[in-house]
């Protein structure tokens, strides 16, 4: 378990440090939230009507522009081949990666969503809940979107082949979670949304991993 | 029906079945498909929806291939990824452009029908939707495939893919299903039996086992035409050696 926190800790640290970190997530964030009242127009009510479900595609948008350094960077300079003979297995080497994507992206993303989402005209009284959702949100689009970036890895232009990857994988998070958005600010019960969104969330988590060692085994081959 | 990958994983055996199978496959997919149109369009036209009923001939069949086909896509890439089978790699590859071409047909035959009968060409709607999500499941399987350089690499990639996707499919039709169906369901597969006319049921299934004869002929074809591909590329290998 210690190789493994100390693999978190790396993937952490690289995730938060190179290349911008959540700093480059945020602020692709933040522009999308900021040209979609442009392109919509200025209009506060219908504006509203959009808010959580723009901010909720901003986020899975934003989510997936760190993802091509995931793997590519210790795949170019031959850590992923370090990683790979280690004991600890490439599975929980995978997850860890992931979850430091997570720790260093996806949580600083759900925390400026809330702020996206009354910028756009969302209730206060909902920041909570798209704070939560956005957590665990992330943690599928992190899993899910691992998946892609270590099938990329060695193609030509990955980062956009990612994209095209990962963009039909994020269909069920992006409908459960802003099922649970749109169903709690009718005024309905949120809460099997979210759960959905959780559920997917785990699933990713469990079964990601299987599927990112298998890429990698294949791309280092 | 394990006999059928075991007997023609043998590729010598594939391409002397594949040779006269492929042509007559195609032979049976015309003359269903002839024998489904002449019944289709020969069908009185439906009370409420008039002649635009006989879409349905066209489009119904294609979104059951558009299945078939991701389910033999997954079949050949789970083969292709346990058994390292060459052959098994060369019908993954040559299922999705076709799994992609029946899934585009649906998806336009269905909008053409929607017209007419919903008012609309296109609804974010349940069946719709899981649909358009399944052609972007074969382009990015596509996509993936041509952007690696190294073939094997590419065709395990590409075999990792598609069992990701076999995974999420159901999980994408069903969360997309939240949403309020404007698709009528199954009428085929309802309890108590086919909710349809045995005017209308003759060329649906007429034309479902054409268009199915159809894309085991093409399918054959193009495994065949990647059969080729290869043996040409090993062969020029060969020759650039010595």
């Amino acid at each position: 378990m210690s190789r493994f926190s100390a693999l978190l800790a790396r993937e952490t640290a690289l995730a938060w440090g190179r290349g911008g970190g959540p700093t480059v997530s945020v602020g692709f964030y933040a522009g999308v939230a900021t040209l979609l009242p442009l392109a919509i127009g200025p209009e506060a009510q219908r504006l509203a009507a959009i808010a959580l479900g723009a901010a909720w595609v901003a986020l899975a948008l934003a989510s997936l522009l760190s993802l091509d350094r995931l793997f590519e960077r210790d795949y170019e300079d031959g850590a992923l081949d370090l990683l790979a003979l280690s004991p600890l297995p490439l599975e929980l080497t995978a997850a860890a990666k992931c979850l430091g994507q997570w720790i260093a992206t996806g949580a600083p993303l759900a925390l400026a969503a809330p702020i996206a989402a009354i910028g756009l005209g969302a209730p206060v009284s909902l920041a909570p809940l798209v704070f939560i959702t956005a957590l665990a949100g992330g943690l599928a689009f992190a899993f899910v979107g691992g998946i892609g970036a270590a099938l990329s890895l060695g193609a030509r232009r990955g980062g956009l082949l990612t994209a095209v990857i990962v963009l039909p994988l994020l269909v069920p998070p992006v409908i459960f979670g802003g099922g649970a958005l749109d169903a709690s600010a009718s005024g309905l019960p949120w809460t099997p949304g979210f759960l959905l969104l959780c559920a997917y969330a785990v699933a990713a988590l469990a079964l990601g991993p299987i599927a990112m060692a298998a890429a990698c085994r294949n791309a280092l081959s | 029906m394990t006999w059928a990958p075991a007997f023609l994983s043998n590729p010598e055996r594939f391409m002397a079945f594949s040779r006269w199978a492929a042509p007559m496959f195609g032979v049976i997919a015309a003359l269903l498909g002839l024998a489904g149109l002449w019944f289709g369009f020969t069908a009185p036209d439906d009370y409420q929806q008039g002649a635009t009923v006989r879409i349905m001939f066209i489009h119904v069949p294609a979104s059951w291939l558009a299945m078939f086909a991701y389910a033999c896509l997954a079949g050949a890439s789970f083969l292709a990824l346990v058994f390292r089978h060459a052959l098994a790699d060369a019908a993954a590859q040559a299922a999705a452009p076709l799994g992609a071409g029946f899934t585009f047909l649906a998806l336009v035959t269905g909008s053409l029908w929607g017209r007419p009968m919903w008012g609309t060409w296109w609804v974010w709607d349940a069946r719709l939707t899981s649909v358009l999500v399944l052609f972007l499941f074969y382009l990015a399987y596509m996509a993936l495939r041509a952007s690696l350089d190294d073939e094997v690499k590419g065709a395990r990639a590409g075999a990792i893919l598609a069992l990701v996707g076999a995974v999420n499919l159901p999980i994408v039709v069903w969360s997309v299903e939240w949403w309020n169906s404007l698709h009528q369901g199954s009428s085929l597969f309802a309890k108590g039996g086919p909710a349809m006319p045995p005017v209308y049921l003759t060329p649906l299934f007429l034309m479902g086992l054409a268009y199915t004869a159809a894309f085991g002929s093409l399918w054959l074809v193009r495994i065949r035409g990647e059969v080729w591909r290869r043996r040409a590329e090993a062969a020029m290998a060969r020759a650039a050696r010595s």
